[in-house]
């Protein structure tokens, strides 16, 4: 059992989820409220990590991530390092790769509100923050609980991405997945058995705990 | 703990609210009006006639072009400086169409969201004793899902009032609910206004609604007010033409102003009517299109003359007559042209004047209700 790569793997996912959600709190009511030009090209761009292969995000990624490439110097001047074959590029890519899973089920959940809502908070006297964090956020809160497992899940079986961008460096970017991938090359087919084993129980917990909380919701059952 | 909305003592005429709003598009608005303390103003007209749109204007939920609202002597918008309240700052109850109560919130947390004014000490007594004053006793920890539709409106009508708010806007409020209990709740409103003192606007496409209800109506069409008076006024001398029509009135006729031995007389066709008000400012020849409110034809008995035989008496011919229980609707057709007269009588005195299809009847248009409209009907 490769215990680095479990670790690598549960914190890829969980950085991924932090981060993800509030983007995708954000976005996702970006997308659900204001009409705008090129919205469908948004929508587009977000869903496009759900149809790519994974080894061509992967690609774009990694060539992205170079020195030579804007995005990739722009980092480097920043932070003063690179981003393929850290975990930092991995976190990155994940963060691209699952931008979907986050974005899409609080937009669904964003559209369902109806807008008479927020107005009628308004004219109760609550603030847009307020609005948000005491009206919508609940109303959208089985969405939010859906992009969080759909991610975690995600990144945790994510494969060819993390591949292209981070390789397989021990404690770096081998995350369970591709640790799999390792020992069934070294026909270690126990090994590979009990980490893919290892990986379907976390899997499953996570599920089984992110949809508990959600809970059974009082006022959706009449 | 707060007072009912309005009840602290004001001198007449603080508290009024007064809305002035102009712009050509996307939705065209021509509004202005006034509503004073615990007036009751009803803003009537047909789907897409701008009702809801000046009601969230004055909201705060959408933005006119130009103009003003002001209200208990705060400006709430004012274009020309550049004065745009938020609607959290503009102290206004709203009641939403389909009532906008927040799903995950009992009855008590959806009034207690609009007691931010309040210590939040006070908040749970204060929802609890507005949610007593609605007869929503023992409902309070109940979700809008677990409500009947009256139970729901009381809550949001509870919400709007919690504010304590300068004005309430009510949405359309009775035509999510059944009819009975419809009736219900517009007798609660009914009470409800001798003990809150605000300007009320009702937003209603139902006609009968408004003159139950209201102080005045205000006509809208086009995003325009076209008239604001009380019912009795409206339905008897309707500005224009279109204002009859908007108000489902039928007795619209176009005349000719003639002099009769020295006296203004209205010819229709081929008579002569007497006009107790509006002919001497009136040119001869001049073209004019008036109307009689329906209550205002007196049917001629067959059997013996009735009173007022004398005052303008016409003919005509029943070209539709039809029975809708306690009153019978009857439509005249005459010889002279196109235009029909259309009137109620009680159903049981249609059948003992024997009353049918194709029948000659004569009726009397009496002179005090002949209103001389402003304008023709092909306005």
């Amino acid at each position: 059992m490769d215990w680095t790569a479990l670790s690598v793997s549960l914190r890829l996912a969980a950085m991924t989820c932090l981060l993800l959600i509030p983007i995708g709190l954000w976005l996702g009511r970006t997308l659900a409220r204001a009409r705008f030009r090129g919205k469908a090209l948004c929508e587009a761009l977000v869903a496009l990590p759900l149809v790519m292969p994974p080894t061509v995000l992967g690609f774009y990624l990694m060539m992205s991530f170079g020195r030579d490439a804007p995005f990739g110097a722009f980092w480097h001047r920043l932070t003063g390092e690179g981003l393929n074959f850290t975990f930092t590029g991995i976190l990155l890519a994940s963060l691209v790769a699952s931008l979907p899973f986050a974005v899409q089920p609080i937009q669904r959940a964003f559209e369902a509100i109806p807008a008479n809502l927020s107005e009628a908070a308004w004219c109760s006297g609550l603030s847009s923050w307020q609005t948000f964090l005491r009206i919508e956020l609940p109303l959208v809160w089985p969405g939010v609980i859906s992009a969080l497992a759909l991610t975690f899940a995600h990144t945790l079986g994510e494969f060819g991405v993390i591949l292209m961008v981070g390789g397989a460096i021990d404690g770096e970017t081998r995350t369970l997945s591709i640790a799999i991938y390792d020992r069934v090359q070294a026909f270690d087919e126990t090994g590979a058995g009990i980490m893919s084993a290892m990986l379907l129980l976390v899997s499953f917990l996570t599920i089984g705990v992110v949809y508990g909380l959600t809970g059974r919701r009082r006022w959706r059952h009449v | 703990m707060s007072d009912w909305p309005g009840t602290s003592p004001a001198s007449p005429g603080t508290g009024r609210l007064t809305v002035s709003l102009h712009q050509a598009g996307p939705i065209p608005l021509a509004a202005d009006f006034t509503c004073e303390r615990g007036e009751l103003l009803a803003l009537v007209g047909p789907s897409g006639s701008g009702k809801t749109t000046l009601l969230r204007a004055i909201a705060g939920l959408y933005r006119p072009a130009e103009g003003s609202i002001d209200c208990a002597g705060e400006t709430w918008l004012d274009t020309a400086p550049g004065i745009v309240r938020r609607p959290q700052q503009r102290r206004v109850g709203v009641v939403f169409q389909d009532y906008a109560l927040f799903p995950h919130l009992s009855a008590r947390d959806n009034v207690k969201v609009a007691l931010g004014h309040l210590e939040p000490g006070q908040r749970n007594a204060c929802a609890e004793e507005w949610l007593g004053r609605m007869r929503l006793e023992g409902l309070a920890g109940r979700y809008p899902s677990q409500l009947s539709g009256g139970q729901r409106q009381r809550v949001a009508l509870a919400r709007a009032l919690a504010r304590d708010p300068r004005a309430l806007l009510l949405d359309e409020p009775f035509s999510a609910v059944d009819q009975v209990t419809r009736r219900r709740l517009q007798r609660e409103l009914a009470l409800l206004r001798e003990q809150i003192h605000i300007p009320i606007l009702l937003v209603t496409h139902d006609l009968d609604e408004a003159v139950a209800l209201a102080d005045r109506i205000c006509v809208l069409h086009g995003g325009r007010t076209l008239q604001t008076d009380v019912p009795e006024r409206l339905f008897r001398q309707p500005a224009s033409a279109e204002v009859a029509r908007l108000l489902d009135r039928h007795n619209i006729f176009e005349g000719r102003i003639v002099e009769v031995e020295g006296q203004r007389r209205l010819e229709w066709g081929p008579w002569i009517l007497q006009v107790a008000h509006g002919l001497e400012a009136l040119a001869p020849e001049q073209r004019v299109a008036w109307y009689l409110p329906d209550s205002d034809v007196v049917l001629h008995r067959r059997d013996r003359p009735s009173r007022g035989e004398r005052e303008n008496p016409v003919t005509g011919r029943i070209g539709e007559l039809v029975v809708l229980g306690g009153m019978t609707s009857l439509t005249l057709v005459f010889d002279h042209g196109p235009e029909t007269l259309r009137f109620d009588i009680s159903t049981h005195a249609a059948r003992r004047n024997g009353l049918a299809r194709g029948e000659w009847v004569q009726v009397s248009l009496l002179a005090g209700g002949i209103h001389l409209l402003p304008r023709t009907p092909q306005d």
